[in-house]
């Protein structure tokens, strides 16, 4: 019997494509992100914000499965919470990313999302620790997500040690509009998130306002 | 083999025969490959990696993937070895004879469009992803993308190859209309170490031409030679 096809986005799984990326300063971290998130070829939420609070200063970066990514985000927020208080202080960076990477690694054939982990904390500063795979190491600076492979050279060749906080906030603001340029599943707008110890400071860079390249 | 009575509308698998035997023998020899192309004012510079895989082992680790097709136009190839070795030489002997018959050297656009021609009518059987970069007096420095399926475009920057990926936000950001020869050979010779680096599929040496009115210059940079960008 001949019925009616539904469409494509019914079906598919909801991704968030995406470009997501973290670098340390002295002083903090900076992370960004895309804001696309789609179903197939169906752009579902043109203005999500994938940078998402652990703790006060502790955000992680969401790629992949929508739902797996923000359900691994929200365990280990609460778990996070918890730990918090049993220490009676702000959880350390490394705590967060452990979490996060405890979830990933137990539950990795099931799960398809990979989450980045970024803050400050009073004992070790800025850090970035990636988590692909269940696996747990700190980097100067990580990007992840489908829009992240269209700029491996761009980061390699722009990155120095000893960055200034604007100047990170510059190669984030580059690297996502490059990503988001090249990368079908990413777009929309460019969120960013500085935290450092005295402030975590979130701000939208909208389409019009992003850096354009010479094919603009 | 037990046959299938019937198929649903999509299969999951969870093993298949290929199980039986080692990946990398059932593997076509690829040109995993990086390749780029950018025209300035007066030529062409064209480059690519040297790696040629059959699966995880490098049959060839000094390829030479920048092929002539005729004095002035020279091609990048990525993608099955085979197919495009064969495309090139069938494209070759096309445009010699064409340019004999015109008494005058060749168009790049022509070339291209022999290409084109080939890659798509055999689309379904071939693997072939290709540059067609070169120079002539009526259009100077021009650079054609070929890539798999057929379309043909021209483009002042084109790159391409498995390890092409790596580099677009590379060269979006560090490309502009205008570069001189020296700047499009440092540009093209850092975006394929880039590539080289993070592409398993592509390493070796930096294989470089510049193509003018005055000829081919070709160069060679090995390994220890190669831009070093650090990320720690």
């Amino acid at each position: 019997m001949l019925g009616e096809a539904e469409p494509q986005w019914i079906s598919e799984e909801v991704k968030t494509g995406t470009t997501i990326i973290a670098i340390e300063f002295n002083g903090g971290v900076v992370l960004g992100s895309d804001s696309r998130v789609s179903a197939g070829d169906s752009v579902v939420n043109r203005v999500m914000n994938k940078l998402s609070p652990l703790h006060d200063k502790i955000y992680c970066a969401l790629s992949g499965s929508a739902a797996d990514a923000q359900t691994i985000a929200e365990m280990v927020n609460y778990q996070l919470d918890v730990h918090s208080l049993e220490i009676d202080e702000d959880p350390q960076v490394r705590s967060a990313a452990t979490l996060v990477k405890n979830i990933s690694y137990k539950y990795k054939e099931e799960l398809s999302a990979h989450l980045i982990v970024a803050g400050w904390d009073r004992r070790d500063g800025g850090q970035v620790f990636a988590t692909l795979g269940g696996l747990l190491t700190r980097q100067p600076f990580a990007i992840g997500g489908s829009g992240s492979s269209y700029v491996y050279g761009f980061v390699d060749a722009e990155y120095r040690r000893g960055m200034t906080k604007e100047e990170c906030q510059k190669f984030v603001v580059n690297t996502l509009a490059l990503a988001m340029n090249r990368d079908g599943s990413s777009g929309g707008v460019a969120y960013i998130v500085t935290i450092d110890e005295h402030s975590t400071d979130e701000k939208v860079i909208l389409g019009n306002d992003l850096p354009t390249f010479f094919d603009q | 083999m037990a046959a299938a009575s019937m198929m649903p509308i999509f299969s999951q698998n969870v093993s298949s025969n290929s199980d039986l035997v080692p990946e990398w023998s059932r593997q076509e020899v690829s040109t995993g490959t990086t390749i780029m192309a950018v025209e300035y004012d007066g030529g062409v510079v064209v480059g690519a990696d040297s790696r040629t895989t059959t699966g995880a082992y490098i049959a060839n680790r000094v390829t030479d993937k920048l092929t002539r097709i005729h004095d002035r136009i020279y091609c990048c190839r990525s993608g099955s070895a085979a197919d495009t070795q064969a495309i090139a030489e069938v494209v070759s002997y096309q445009l010699g004879f064409h340019s004999i018959e015109l008494d005058e050297p060749p168009l790049v656009e022509t070339a291209a469009h022999l290409f084109r021609a080939s890659c798509y009518r055999y689309r379904e059987e071939l693997m072939a992803g290709i540059l067609v970069a070169g120079w002539d007096r009526r259009k100077g420095g021009q650079v054609y993308c070929v890539p798999i399926g057929g379309m043909l475009v021209r483009q002042p920057v084109s790159v391409g190859g498995s390890g092409s990926s790596y580099i677009y936000g590379f060269m979006d950001s560090n490309y502009k209309p205008g570069l001189s020869k020296d700047q499009c050979l440092d540009l093209t010779t850092k975006a394929l170490t880039l590539a080289m680096e993070r592409d398993g599929s592509s390493g070796g040496v930096v294989r470089l031409a510049t193509i003018s009115e005055d000829g081919v210059e070709r160069r060679v940079i090995l390994g220890d030679q190669l831009p070093k960008f650090s990320t720690h």
